[in-house]
């Protein structure tokens, strides 16, 4: 039976996809951006954590430990969890997306999961960094009703400078996703100094326009996380960095629609 | 200190924000609408003065009750002020100007103490001037020694009754409120008083010698006859009053308006209303009416608005005799009215279980016509938006959602309830459908009926459904949990079941919960039998008997059982501590051996002192009901189960049947005053859950979770259940986010549920929630692609969530 380590699952996921949906946050990410809004997300292990957790999140009646973020589950206890809301998918056209982390890093796991929604019949949407083997995306690619894929940095020395990686097959995966036309939503985090310098806001629009036909593109804004790296034990990066103006964004967002795409500020 | 004033101005800042993108009112409206805000509530002694002058200076030992009653209602008409604003396009008030606010001696005459409490007590108060404290002194109190409803009722109730009482087990709505509880149908916009007179005389022609009750019948209608007519001469007296200030009104359009209204008052309620203001202004002649003739709870109601007033609407816009802008004003000056009229001064456990000025007289809008079409119309739209311009606590008001409304209007709902001041609550039409066919009503009087107070389902027009009383659940557990003693007394008050030592199994143990359940509820019913008898019997109420089917028909009065339909409500309270307290026992005792009941009972007993691992078993590790795990919503069903076997179908004492349903305006709080401490980790004196909500901070996984344990509830079986939400601003801030609420009511009004109402909290109210976590602990707010609670996120986080909220074009 197949297992997986997951670290949240959150039900009335508004941002993530269409109509009301329930999110299921995989544990592990192969990359390590100095943003990153979940930090607990990267570490592919179950950890301690300062924070009290909801010992009944997943399994009401499994174990006493509350700080333990992450938690070995199988596909039908996630899925029980998933179906518990299908009234409100069914009412919304909503459904369920698979976050992190990086779930392709989890493919058997991620596969089974995406089979289940196939057969109850539930809309998947994959948010994913983009960072995985072609295979795992050849074996979901047909299992995923919206891609969510985030696109940081086009500058291969910058992504690797805040990522950890470079991002050679990140983009080399969304030509292929393109190619293989399933239905894609851009997601762009807007960092200040990072993401939104001119270059970088011009090669992502380059991206776009030699590849037109995306459904949409999000801009997610930077904010402070701080606490919840301390929580772990670790530094922030970014501590003290401020959210992006309200002017930024905005006229960022424009730059994005005058291609016609439509844009979305927030996720 | 800083701090404060930021947050002060924050707060008005938002509001600003929100305001400005509502249509501002004009500036008749305005002044109307500042003088009833601004001005605060003040005992006025004229309807005490008039009622004690009737009943001592007439000789009415051989006059019936309904003729008295229906007489004194006549004496007042004739001669109480009648009261005129400048600017004013609807008359008539219960005092003798806005916000005063008349008492009901007969009823219940308040004491001295009482008198200066009202005047004095923190929230709420009522002044009352020296004046008014001495004609009491004098004349009204002397009077009415002895001879008021509120000793009858006291002294008709058993010894165990008045223990149960005191011990908080249960309240009485009637001891100091005369029923009512009901809701006006379409009839006064076909007919006039004086069609209504010739239905009571063709009534008369009816009657059978024959009948057992023909005596008293013949008086019925006498009564009611007397009351109709007293409406009359009240708005002559009005037409009177106009038409002399259309003698010495110097500007030319308000003339012109004074002798509008002077024909309207000529022609309503004697004759059928032709137009849209004739159609209001009757109505509220009515209102005036049924709220002097006695202080029934929830005041009165004209329900459906929407409905009933779309073809004058309608017809006026042909015409050309009305315009859109006018329905408005009209209707907004409607709204004021409603606020003038401050609930009748309340004292003693009924001040607390009901702790506010809100009379609760809830418009209905939307749900579906009687044939069960979609029933929104352009009306609707046009009372939402008076709703939004007016932001007033009274009156309530409330959206009926049907599947086959539109979704536009939903949204435009939500975009009220984004306003900021927790109206409209939203109510499922289907689930009010389901409970009153279930209860036996045709399904056209079911589609034409609604929700009034809070939540409480009725027939509109034909049927008297009377709240009686909230019932204490947890406190009953506690008294299982004591063998029946009070522990915050000592003694005895239920019945002796079993010592808590050798419950062996917890369905044992929820035998003896049902036990003792039972005993209580058979008390409280017996009375509830007593107590209608005596309304019945000494204080008719021959007005509101006009308005609702078939008081007439039948020639009985609305407090004997004259109404079509016949309801005696209990309203159950503390679903969500009882599921939470009897999961607790289950889990902790009886599957996991965590501790034993006898240990249980010992820390409740020193109210957790020193149990700090207990606790944390409790709160931390223990499931509760309001998380979508079925463990513990199987409890909250089951609780629900026990207490509806125990009243449902039972008779009442008017020929009717008893009903739950699960409210509790401020009486969980009082509730909560009385109960020692509880298993579920509740401290001694804290509030109980209110309505069937989860207890406050016990439900943290989201809306959906909520909803599908809130779903989980029979809502068909009840008469009305109560959830309350918290969200913040940008829950529903952009079209997405309502799009996406308004998905979630629907699903959730696909499960059958009945109510839900949100609040909306902006960023200083996310700072004080920092502050003083505990208070807070239900509230929700957006993180980061997905929506949480807000006391479980991260200092840090909530910091960012408190700027970005300020932010809010995020
Ligand atoms: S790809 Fe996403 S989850 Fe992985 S480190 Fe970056 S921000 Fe975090």
């Amino acid at each position: 039976m197949t297992e997986g380590v997951i670290f949240d699952v959150k039900r009335y996921a508004i941002h993530d996809g269409p109509g009301i949906r329930t999110t299921v946050f995989f544990k592990g990410c192969p990359l390590n951006c100095q943003w990153c809004h979940n930090p607990e997300s990267i570490n592919p292990e179950p950890e301690q954590s300062l924070d009290y957790r909801d010992p009944f999140r997943l399994n009401p009646f499994s174990k006493d430990n509350s700080n333990l973020i992450g938690e070995e589950v199988s596909v039908e206890a996630v899925m029980e969890e998933i179906l518990k809301d299908m009234i409100y998918y069914e009412e919304s056209e909503g459904g369920v997306t698979f976050s992190g982390g990086e779930p392709l890093a989890q493919i058997d796991f991620l596969e089974s999961l995406l089979e289940r929604c196939q057969e109850e019949e539930i809309h998947t949407a994959l948010d994913t960094s983009g960072l995985a083997p072609e295979e795992s995306i050849d074996r979901i690619i047909d299992l995923v009703d919206l891609f969510l894929f985030d696109l940081k940095l086009v500058n291969e020395d910058s992504h690797k400078k805040y990522t950890g990686t470079g991002n050679k097959t990140i983009l080399e995966n969304f030509q292929l996703l393109r190619e293989r036309n399933p239905e894609i939503e851009l997601r762009f985090p807007l960092i200040p100094g990072i993401t939104d310098t001119k270059e970088n806001v011009q090669g992502i629009k380059k991206l776009i326009r030699k590849r037109s036909g995306l459904s949409r593109i999000s801009i997610l804004p930077f904010h402070d996380v701080e606490k919840k790296y301390s929580n772990l034990g670790r530094d922030f990066d970014l501590a003290g960095v401020e959210p992006p103006k309200e002017k930024d964004i905005r006229d960022i967002s424009d730059e994005f629609e005058k291609m016609g795409i439509k844009v979305e500020v927030g996720g | 200190m800083n701090d404060k004033v930021a947050s002060c101005s924050d707060l008005k800042e938002e509001f600003r924000g929100r305001q400005a993108k509502i249509a501002p009112v004009n500036s008749r409206i305005a002044k109307l609408r500042d003088q009833t805000v601004r001005k605060e509530p003040e005992i006025t002694p004229e309807r005490a003065v008039l009622v004690t002058e009737f009943y001592r200076d007439n000789d009415l030992t051989d006059v019936s009750s309904p003729v008295t009653r229906a007489l004194a209602l006549k004496h007042i008409m004739e001669n109480k002020e009648l009261s005129l604003q400048p600017g004013e396009l609807i008359i008539g008030d219960r005092g003798p100007e806005p916000k005063l606010v008349p008492t009901f001696p007969e009823i219940c005459t308040h004491s001295p103490e009482d008198l200066e409490v009202l005047d004095t007590r923190e929230k709420n108060p009522y002044r009352v001037d020296s004046e008014t404290k001495d004609i009491y002194d004098k004349e009204i109190i002397p009077f009415w020694k002895g001879k008021t409803m509120r000793e009858r009722v006291f002294e008709t109730t058993s010894d165990e009754w008045q223990a149960a009482y005191n011990a908080g087990v249960f309240t009485e709505f009637m001891e100091q409120r005369s029923p009512g509880h009901t809701v006006l149908g379409d009839k006064i916009y076909r007919k006039g008083f004086l069609d209504i007179i010739d239905d009571i005389e063709e009534s008369k022609t009816n009657l059978s010698p024959d009948d057992p009750n023909y005596q008293a019948k013949t008086e019925e209608l006498k009564g009611m006859k007397i009351a109709a007519e007293a409406l009359i001469s009240y708005s002559e007296r009005y037409a009177d009053k106009l038409e002399q200030e259309v003698l010495t009104e110097k500007d030319e359009k308000r003339k012109r308006e004074l002798k509008r209204m002077a024909e309207i008052c000529r022609r309503v309620p004697a004759r059928p209303p032709r137009t849209f203001w004739e159609a209001l202004q009757y109505y509220w002649l009515v209102h005036v009416g049924v709220i002097t003739e006695t202080n029934p709870w929830d005041a009165f109601n004209p329900g459906r608005l929407d409905q009933h007033l779309y073809p004058f609407y309608k017809k006026g816009l042909k015409d050309g005799s009305l315009t859109e802008q006018r329905a408005k004003e009209l209707l907004q000056a409607f709204w004021i009215k409603f606020h003038n009229q401050p609930a009748p001064p309340k004292v003693g456990v009924t001040s607390q279980e009901s702790n506010t000025y809100s009379d609760f007289a809830k418009i209905n809008v939307g749900g579906v016509t009687k044939d069960g079409e979609d029933a929104v119309n352009d009306l609707t739209y046009l009372i939402l938006d008076v709703v939004e311009s007016m932001r007033l606590i009274q009156p309530n008001f409330m959206v009926q959602v049907s599947k086959k409304n539109p979704d536009r209007y939903l949204k435009r709902a939500l975009e009220v309830v984004e306003s900021g001041f927790g109206q409209p609550a939203i109510f499922n039409a289907e689930s009010i459908i389901k409970q009153l066919l279930r209860q036996g009503k045709s399904i056209e009087d079911a589609r034409r009926g609604g929700c009034s107070g809070c939540v409480e389902t009725g027939a509109f027009g034909r049927e008297s459904y009377i709240l009686t009383g909230y019932f204490n659940m947890p406190k009953v557990l506690e008294l299982t949990l004591h063998n029946g003693i009070d522990p915050a007394k000592g003694g005895r008050i239920g019945i002796s079941t079993k010592d808590f030592s050798s419950f062996s199994s917890f369905d044992e143990f929820f035998e003896a919960y049902e036990k003792q359940l039972n005993h209580f509820l058979d008390i409280k019913i017996e009375a509830n039998k007593k107590i209608q008898k005596l309304y019945a019997e000494h204080l008719p109420s021959p007005f509101l008997s006009l308005l609702i089917d078939d008081c007439i028909d039948n020639a009985t009065d609305y407090n004997a059982g004259g109404a079509r339909y016949d309801t005696s409500y209990i309203q159950g309270v503390g679903l969500g501590t009882m599921a939470d307290a009897l999961t607790s026992i289950k889990f902790n005792v009886f599957d996991r051996d965590n501790f034993s009941l006898p240990e249980l009972v010992d820390a409740l007993d020193d109210d957790f002192q020193d149990r700090e691992e207990m606790l944390s078993r409790i709160n931390d590790y223990t499931p509760k009901y309001g998380n979508d795990l079925d463990y513990a919503d199987d409890l909250m069903e089951r609780t629900f189960e026990a207490f509806f076997e125990g009243v449902d179908g039972r008779p009442n004492g008017r020929g009717g049947t008893h009903r739950v349903n699960m409210l509790p305006t401020t009486v969980h709080i009082y509730f909560g005053e009385k109960c020692g401490a509880l298993p579920d980790g509740r401290r001694a004196g804290r509030p109980l859950s209110e309505g069937i909500s989860p207890v406050q901070g016990a439900d943290n996984r989201g809306p959906t979770a909520v909803f599908k344990s809130v779903g989980k509830l029979d809502h068909a079986k009840t008469g009305g259940t109560l959830l309350n939400q918290k969200l913040t601003p940008d829950l529903l801030s952009g079209d997405k986010e309502k799009t996406k609420l308004a998905q979630l009511i629907r699903a959730f009004f696909r499960m059958g549920s009945h109510h839900v109402q949100f609040n909306v909290i902006g960023a200083d109210l996310l700072r004080k929630a920092q502050e003083n976590p505990e208070e807070y602990q239900n509230l929700i707010v957006r993180v980061a692609g997905y929506s949480d609670y807000f006391v479980n996120l991260t200092e840090g986080l909530q910091d960012e969530l408190i700027a970005r909220t300020e932010q809010r074009s995020f």
